[in-house]
C-alpha cells in the first residue's frame, strides 16, 4: 500500500514526488548500473533517469519510465540532483534484499528542491523506516554524442547467451575485442591474456540472435575493466542491443522485465 | 578437577553447537563455568571487550546424556575455564553428523578440553576425530568477577520486533555509520536510528508490547509511573547489535531488551534451552 507522506513544514510543494508499491523495481535497476559511488538524477515528467560515470570513458543509465511508479509529478520542466547512490541502495533495500513471497516494501520519494535532502519513505509489514539522503550539486554529464542515426552496426542477442561468456571472459587480457561484420565471423568476442587468445563466435542465425543488422565490418577494442560493471546489467536482463558507431563507440543497451512484468532500460 | 560429559542425541549436538556459535560471534574470548546442573558461557564487562558483557546459561541436561563434574574443591564444586569459543565452534563443525560427542578435560600437557567426535564409519570400527582445545584454568580468587550481572534498574522495557526485520535494518545500517541510537517506550514503540553527514534513517516499529516486570520490594520503581510516550534512549556501538543479531540462527521463545537511557541496554533472549543476556554500554 503506497504511504503517504506528511505534508511539507513550510507549504512548498514538492519538486518531484513519487510512490512505487514495490521498491524492488527501482532498486534492482539501480543496482545494474552501481559501479560507482555517486550517480546523478534527473526526473522529467516522463519519468527518472540515473546515470552513472566513471574516469570519463564510460557512462550507464538507467531508465524508470513514470508508469512504473503508482504515482510520479515533477513541478518543474527538470530536477536534477548528485547523490550518494551506494547510500540510496543501502536506503531502498533496508528491509532487506531476499525477496518473500507476497511482501514488499512501498517507498514514497520526496524531493523539495535544490539544497534539500531526498527524503524516502519505505513500509513493510507495517515497519516504518524514513531516510533524508543529502544531494550534492549535480556535476557535468559527459555526451558522447551516440545517435542512433549514425550506427553503423547493431546486434539483439537475447542476454543467456552473452551471460556465459562474460562470466568466462579471460580478465588477463587487457582488452575485450568486438567484431561485427555482415560476413563470418559475424559477431566475434576475443581476448588475449596470459594463457592465449580465446575467440568467441556467434553465427548470425543462432537461435539467440534477435535481430543482426551489420553494414560494415568493424573490429574494435575496448579496455576490459570499462565493460566489467556491465555484467550487473546482463545478468538482469533479458535482451541487450549492441551498436557501433563509425567512431567505434560501444552503446550496450539492456532490457530489463521486473517481477511484473514491466520493462525498463539501462544502457 | 574433573570434567567429562557425553552427547549421542543428534538433535541435541545440533543445539549445542548453534548455542557454541552463537556465543563465538559474541566473544573472542569468554569464560565457561561448569556446575552440577549448569554451563554458563560468561564475558564480563572489560574495557577490552568495548565494555559489552554477556551470560549465557543452559541446563546440562536438556543437552547431555552423561555429565561428570568434579570443581576445585568439595565447598567449591564448580570449574571455571577460560576459552576461545570460535575453536569449540571449529570442533563441533565435525560433529554435523556423529553417532556421539564426547568432552573431557585434560591436562597432559596444558589444560584441554577433548572433544571427540564419533563418526559413522562403513567398517565395524568407529573413526574418531578428536580436537583438543587449549582453555586457561580460572582460579577462585578470582571467581567473584564472574557473577551474574543484575537487571539494570531500567527505564523502559520492550519486547524487540521480528529479529529477521530488526538484522536487515541493523545490517544495512551498519553500512551507513558506526553508532546506532535505540529509543523505546512503555507504548510499545520502538526506533532505531542513524545520523551522519550524508544521510539520516529512522525505523519505527509499533505494537511490539512491553513485558510486565513484577515489581520486587519496588525495584523496578524507575519504570513505573512513567509517561507512557517518552523515549528511553540509548546511543551503542552497531557492531556489537549487528553481532547479537547475526548469531541468532533460530528465533527465541522471548525477546526483550530493557533501556536505561544513556547508559546501558540489557537484551534478553530466551530459547527453550538456553538463556542469552547481552549488555551493551551507551556511548555519549
Amino acid at each position: 500500500m503506497p504511504f503517504s507522506a506528511p505534508p511539507p513544514a513550510s507549504g512548498e510543494p514538492f519538486v518531484l514526488s513519487a510512490s512505487l508499491d514495490n521498491a524492488r523495481h527501482l532498486s534492482s535497476l539501480l543496482r545494474a548500473v552501481h559501479f560507482q559511488d555517486h550517480a546523478t538524477c534527473f526526473a522529467t515528467a516522463s519519468g527518472l533517469r540515473v546515470t552513472v560515470e566513471d574516469a570519463k570513458c564510460i557512462q550507464a543509465n538507467a531508465f524508470i519510465q513514470a508508469e512504473i511508479f503508482q504515482e510520479f509529478a515533477v513541478q518543474e520542466e527538470s530536477v536534477m540532483f548528485r547523490i550518494n547512490l551506494s547510500v540510496l541502495l543501502d536506503c531502498l533495500t533496508i528491509f532487506g534484499t531476499s525477496s518473500l513471497p507476497g511482501t514488499s516494501t512501498a517507498l514514497r520519494m520526496c524531493y523539495r528542491g535544490y539544497g534539500y535532502p531526498l527524503m524516502l519513505f519505505l513500509e513493510e509489514g507495517g515497519v516504518v523506516t524514513v531516510c533524508k539522503i543529502n544531494t550534492q550539486e549535480p556535476e557535468e554529464l559527459l555526451d558522447f554524442d551516440f545517435c542512433s542515426t549514425k550506427v553503423v552496426n547493431k546486434i539483439i542477442l537475447q542476454s543467456e547467451g552473452l551471460r556465459e561468456a562474460f562470466a568466462e571472459l579471460d580478465m588477463t587480457s587487457e582488452v575485450l575485442q568486438i567484431t561485427m561484420s555482415p560476413d563470418k565471423p559475424y559477431f566475434r568476442l576475443s581476448t588475449f591474456g596470459n594463457a592465449g587468445s580465446a575467440h568467441l563466435d556467434y553465427p548470425r542465425d543462432s537461435d539467440l540472435m534477435e535481430a543482426f543488422h551489420c553494414n560494415q565490418t568493424q573490429t574494435n577494442r575496448y579496455k576490459i575493466s570499462l565493460l566489467k560493471p556491465s555484467t550487473k546489467a546482463l545478468a538482469l536482463s533479458c535482451k541487450v542491443s549492441i551498436r557501433t558507431d563509425a567512431q567505434g563507440f560501444l552503446s550496450l543497451q539492456y532490457m530489463i522485465r521486473n517481477e511484473d512484468g514491466q520493462i525498463c532500460f539501462v544502457e | 578437577m574433573r570434567f567429562r560429559a557425553k552427547i549421542v542425541d543428534l538433535a541435541c549436538l545440533n543445539n549445542f553447537s548453534r548455542v557454541i556459535n552463537t556465543i563465538a560471534k559474541l566473544a573472542k574470548t569468554c569464560t565457561l563455568r561448569l556446575t552440577v546442573c549448569k554451563l554458563y558461557f560468561i564475558l564480563s564487562d572489560k574495557v577490552a571487550n568495548g565494555g559489552a558483557s554477556m551470560w549465557c546459561e543452559l541446563c546440562q541436561g536438556n543437552f547431555f546424556d552423561e555429565f561428570q563434574m568434579e570443581g576445585v574443591a568439595a565447598e567449591h564444586n564448580e570449574i571455571y575455564l577460560e576459552l576461545v569459543p570460535e575453536n569449540l565452534s571449529r570442533a563441533l563443525k565435525t560433529a554435523h553428523s556423529a553417532k556421539a560427542l564426547k568432552i573431557k578435560l585434560t591436562n597432559k600437557h596444558c589444560p584441554c578440553l577433548r572433544v571427540a567426535v564419533e563418526l559413522p564409519s562403513l567398517s565395524s570400527s568407529s573413526r574418531i576425530v578428536t580436537h583438543d582445545i587449549p582453555v586457561g584454568i580460572i582460579p577462585r580468587r578470582i571467581w567473584n568477577d564472574f557473577r551474574e550481572p543484575t537487571v539494570p534498574d531500567f527505564d523502559v522495557s520492550i519486547y524487540l520486533p521480528v529479529l529477521k526485520t530488526m538484522k536487515s535494518v541493523v545490517e544495512r545500517m551498519k553500512n551507513l555509520s558506526n553508532f546506532i541510537v535505540i529509543e523505546a517506550n512503555l507504548s510499545g514503540e520502538m526506533n532505531l536510528k542513524i545520523e551522519t553527514d550524508l544521510v539520516s534513517v529512522t525505523t519505527h516499529f509499533k505494537d511490539l508490547g512491553n513485558p510486565p516486570w513484577a515489581s520486587e520490594d519496588g525495584c523496578q520503581s524507575s519504570a513505573q509511573g512513567r509517561d507512557l510516550e517518552s523515549m528511553a534512549v540509548a546511543r551503542i556501538d552497531i557492531k556489537k547489535l549487528q553481532q547479537l543479531l547475526a548469531g541468532q540462527q533460530v528465533n527465541p521463545t522471548k525477546a526483550l531488551c530493557n533501556i536505561v537511557s544513556k547508559r546501558i541496554v540489557h537484551f534478553v533472549l530466551l530459547h527453550e534451552d538456553v538463556s542469552l543476556q547481552y549488555f551493551i554500554p551507551a556511548l555519549a
